[in-house]
């Protein structure tokens, strides 16, 4: 027998004693969880794992990522296909800053010698303070927003949810169609040594989240 | 005992079957000697099943199922018969709510488990029988010493009785109660883990003992008579001077009175 | 490193550090194997800050969810339905994966296991895989299977790289080197980086921060070449296919995002069925973990995904004794595990102990019950594990699938005592339990009892019972045990109160 056929055979002879057929469970799924404003509990649990978060309005968005690559001290930054053309351009203009938009071909060691990485994000989950990329237009494939040191990530007001089963109702679709999805909560973080918790290690080690609201 | 003078005590009119049990019965007397003092005294009249032995978990927490049966059978015996089964011991009242059914099952024996399930529905650990089922926390007391309160893990987590005991102790009058740190812990007690595994249980007594100690408290109350007799123990060896006692014990004292 | 160049050797002629000895010999039961822990004061010192931070941290994110119960019993639920329908989810699964793109391989136990990752890595002709921090390849003894195949696995989690550079082994689920302080820490980098990879810094202090960024230049380079990597999961979607691994430092993403061919072995328990379950399992696992509200990085992939990651993507179904938990209606309970730790976390035992004296990688009240089901009560260790516990009940009201841990090791403990029984092994101890229970089947037996007992304390001239031989020296060695009183409580209501009555 093959062993596919034999681990089946020993789950089925372990199961004897199940008669009936898979009840319901009682539990309803993608409820949201109630609080007094998603937005404002976002940033504050977002700023809580020691990232930073700038709310601005769209209008303002090139100027903000800008603003993010400065303080954070990048100087040669990737943008994933399909970022925004306005976002694009100005990035483009800017003297001290290298712009490269990824098509694919750039190595784990390309990027390791890139600083910064732009994305945009598919949804925000306000009490956990997290940022889920399901990877489409504008966030790019997964080493993107991992290899470089600085994660600058651009999140839309109307794509944050109160809570992780609202987040999951939304991302099943994507899941669904085969994507892959990172789900981001503060720059990377170890707390292996006495339980200390240090911030930056194998993933960015800043995290930078403009709120676009409006 | 019901004598007109019960009436309009919270008891009245209530026949409780005392569970004593074992450990109490040969080691602790004086614990169900108390809690028949205390019953009296808001009313009820107490009963003893001399039927009675044992909640059997020694023989069950140590995987001996077929021994701890006997045990399932003469608690039945004893005290199918009451409304009210009350002991002094969350881990003997625990056992009895959580194991006797799964025992008689076990064992094939469907209908000890029907009755086990119905007399264990009625046995209650002393304080919560005070606190919710006669609905009183002021029982009178006065015990004027400082006193800290382990609460045991069986009493806690398997017989769930609360802070009955807590409010009981609130409310005696002249005690002051200093908390314990880290008073959720085990003892390290856990009946025949102290033998089986006696180097882990002793550090873990050890550790619950210097707690109560830097507590600087007269007395450890407990609901439970052999974790106090594993933590006194150390506590003994190490000439501390807090000594152990049941709150049914302290429940039972009055002003002026001999208990 | 390329496939055509020489591997480095250390001075033992190996790959990778050597596992501590003692893993390779029979180890001690538990109560004995608990001796060596309860005497490492370092350790003790270690595991009471690391418990008693983690137990606080849990305790405050878990109070901040309004339904904790009822997710709790949500995720109970959905794990009892998929484990009494497994089959049907491990072959839809086995479908979606197979959609997906991914190869599908079944293992009965651990050497199938190894035998399938040995032939798929010598297959990408590399001789180095990085890993994600996983129970199961643990559980498999990989690492030194790859090793003796001449292929070096390599740790990437910051507690694993600990303890693989020690040449220790994991004292806990959650975070392996709970049981290393700062200091065994930056001594480890020290001496053992160098002989593996990029060594050390120069003046490398005891910062947790610097030793973090120690272990990110180390593993490094490892990530940038690295061709092979392997992972367990977390979760497992039946419907669509899709693994899950939660994390915190990003070498997991770097394991499951830059290599060419990602292996991933997943335990049959793993399966939930559909993409909605995870809503439950999200919440529950972090929280009860870390003590986080979210983990920093949570990765899900669906077989290979087209310009995204590794494209030969393999997924090993691993039994390895998880069917033999399952055919015990009591035992398979314990099947529901998420491995999040909290109960090793709350335990007294644990605290004390430490992991290495459970004797696998499943340490403290879970892997109490779990390696009995598992790997059966034939065994010294396994027999021992069931009786390593105080029964206080900590953990129960922690796990986050209520996995009754305290009924479950009065029940392997059944299953112990029935094993002993059948083969008439220890005949002491059943024989005095049967005497008690004698006693305990009638009331005229115990009141002999009793008499026997009172009459002792009536005629002895002592008090207090101090340090006494034999087996009872078990409980004097540190206690005094009060005399039995001279009148059982059953003589004082026969002579006071029956009549009163």
């Amino acid at each position: 027998m093959s062993a596919r056929d034999d681990v089946l055979a020993r789950v089925r002879a372990s199961l004897t004693d199940v008669a009936e057929p898979d009840g319901p469970v009682d539990w309803a799924y993608g409820l949201p969880t109630a609080m007094a404003d998603v937005v404002d509990r976002f940033v504050e649990t977002v700023t809580d794992y020691k990232a930073t978060v700038v709310r601005c309005g769209a209008s303002e968005l090139p100027g903000q990522v800008m603003r993010g690559l400065m303080e954070t001290g990048a100087r040669t930054v990737v943008l994933p296909a399909g970022t925004d053309e306005m976002l694009h351009r100005t990035l483009e203009m800017a003297a001290d800053l290298s712009v490269r938009v990824d098509d694919g071909s750039l190595t784990a060691a390309d990027l390791d010698a890139t600083d910064a990485v732009v994305t945009a994000s598919s949804v925000g989950i306000a009490e956990t303070g997290t940022i889920v990329l399901d990877h489409g237009p504008g966030q790019g494939r997964r080493a993107l927003s991992l290899v470089p040191d600085r994660h600058i990530c651009v999140v839309r007001a109307a794509d944050v949810v109160s809570d992780v089963p609202e987040a999951v109702a939304r991302l099943a679709t994507s899941v669904r169609a085969g994507r892959p999805l990172t789900w981001i909560s503060g720059p990377s973080a170890t707390s292996d040594i006495e339980l200390s918790r240090v911030e930056g290690v194998h993933g960015p080690r800043h995290l930078w989240v403009i709120l676009v609201e409006g | 005992m019901t004598s007109p003078s019960s009436t309009g005590l919270p008891g009245a009119g209530k026949t409780v079957a005392l569970f004593a049990t074992c450990a109490n019965d040969v080691m602790f007397p004086d614990t169900p000697k108390a809690v028949v003092t205390l019953l009296e005294r808001l009313g009820c009249r107490v009963v003893f099943p001399e039927e009675q032995t044992c909640c059997g978990q020694v023989f069950t927490n140590t995987g001996y199922y077929p021994e701890a049966l006997p045990s399932v059978k003469t608690y039945v015996k004893a005290f199918s018969d009451y409304d009210y089964v009350v002991g002094p011991s969350g881990s003997c009242v625990g056992a009895v709510r959580h194991q006797h059914a799964m025992l008689a099952e076990e064992a094939g024996d469907h209908g000890l488990a029907r009755e086990a399930t119905a007399v264990a529905a009625r046995t209650f650990d002393i304080s919560e029988f005070l606190v919710n089922v006669l609905g009183v926390t002021d029982v009178g007391a006065y015990f004027p010493h400082r006193v800290t309160y382990h609460p045991t893990c069986h009493s806690m987590r398997v017989a769930k009785v609360g802070d009955a005991p807590l409010q009981l102790l609130r409310a005696v009058r002249g005690l002051q109660l200093i908390e314990l740190e880290f008073a959720e812990q085990c003892c390290g007690f856990g009946g025949t883990f102290s033998l089986k595994n006696p180097d882990v249980s002793r550090a873990m007594v050890n550790d619950k003992a210097r707690h109560v100690m830097d507590t600087g408290a007269e007395y450890l109350v407990t609901g439970d008579n052999l974790c106090a007799l594993n933590i006194s123990g150390v506590i003994h060896r190490n000439r501390g001077g807090v000594k152990p006692i049941h709150l049914a014990e302290i429940l039972a004292r009055t002003e002026g009175g001999n208990q | 490193m390329t496939a055509t160049e020489q591997p480095r050797r250390d001075k033992d002629g190996r790959l990778t550090p050597a596992p501590p000895e003692w893993t390779t010999r029979p180890a001690a039961p538990f109560p004995e194997a608990a001796v060596k822990g309860l005497e490492n004061q370092v350790q003790r010192a270690n595991l009471r800050h690391a418990t008693g931070t983690i137990r606080a941290k849990r305790a405050r994110v878990v109070a901040e969810v309004d339904n904790w119960q009822d997710l709790r019993s949500a995720g109970e639920a959905i794990k009892n339905r998929t484990l009494r329908h497994l089959d049907q989810h491990l072959v839809t699964l086995e479908e979606s994966l197979t959609k997906a793109g991914a190869t599908v391989h079944w293992a009965r136990d651990a050497a199938d296991a190894n035998r399938i990752i040995v032939d798929l890595v010598k297959a990408t002709g590399e001789q180095e895989v990085t890993k994600v921090k996983s129970m199961v390849t643990q559980e498999i003894g990989m690492n030194e299977a790859l090793e003796e195949a001449g292929i070096a696995a390599w740790e990437t989690d910051l507690a694993e790289l600990i303890v693989q550079l020690g040449h220790d082994f994991p004292s806990h689920i959650l975070v392996p080197a709970i049981h290393r302080n700062r200091g065994e820490i930056r001594e480890i980098f020290r001496e053992e980086m160098g002989v593996y990879g990029t060594p050390a810094p120069e003046g490398l202090s005891e910062q947790p921060a610097e030793l973090a960024g120690a272990a990110r230049t180390h593993l490094r380079n490892k990530f940038l070449r690295t061709k092979v990597a392997i992972s367990g999961a977390n979760f497992a979607v039946a419907e669509t296919g899709t693994l899950v691994v939660v994390e915190s430092e990003g070498n997991g993403r770097m394991n499951l995002t830059l290599p060419e061919t990602l292996i991933s072995v997943v335990g049959i328990e793993k399966v939930l069925p559909t993409v909605e379950d995870l809503e439950v399992f999200l919440r529950l696992l972090p929280r009860s973990s870390t003590g986080e509200r979210m983990n920093p990085y949570t990765s899900m992939w669906t077989g290979p995904s087209a310009g995204d990651g590794p494209q030969d993507v393999h997924v090993i179904l691993l039994d390895n004794g998880r069917t033999n938990a399952l055919a015990d209606p009591k035992g398979r309970e314990a099947l529901r595990c998420i491995r999040c730790s909290a109960c090793l976390n709350i335990c007294p035992v644990y605290e004390r102990v430490g992991g290495h004296a459970y004797g696998s990688v499943y340490p403290g009240p879970i892997g109490a019950i779990l390696n009995p089901q598992l790997r059966g009560v034939e065994n010294p260790i396994d027999k021992s594990l069931p009786f390593a516990s105080s029964l206080c009940g900590a953990c129960n009201e922690v796990c986050p699938v209520k996995i009754p841990i305290s009924d479950l090791l009065v029940h392997e403990r059944h299953r112990v005592v029935e094993e002993k029984k059948r083969h008439q092994l220890n005949q002491f101890e059943p024989a005095m339990m049967k005497a008690a229970s004698w006693v305990m089947a009638d009331h005229k037996h115990l009141e002999a009892a009793g008499t026997a007992s009172s009459l002792a304390g009536k005629l002895l001239p002592i008090r207090t019972i101090g340090p006494l031989p034999g087996p009872l020296s078990r409980w004097t060695q540190n206690r005094d045990v009060p005399m039995v009183p001279a009148q059982t409580f059953r003589q004082w209501w026969k002579e006071n109160h029956d009549e009163r009555a």
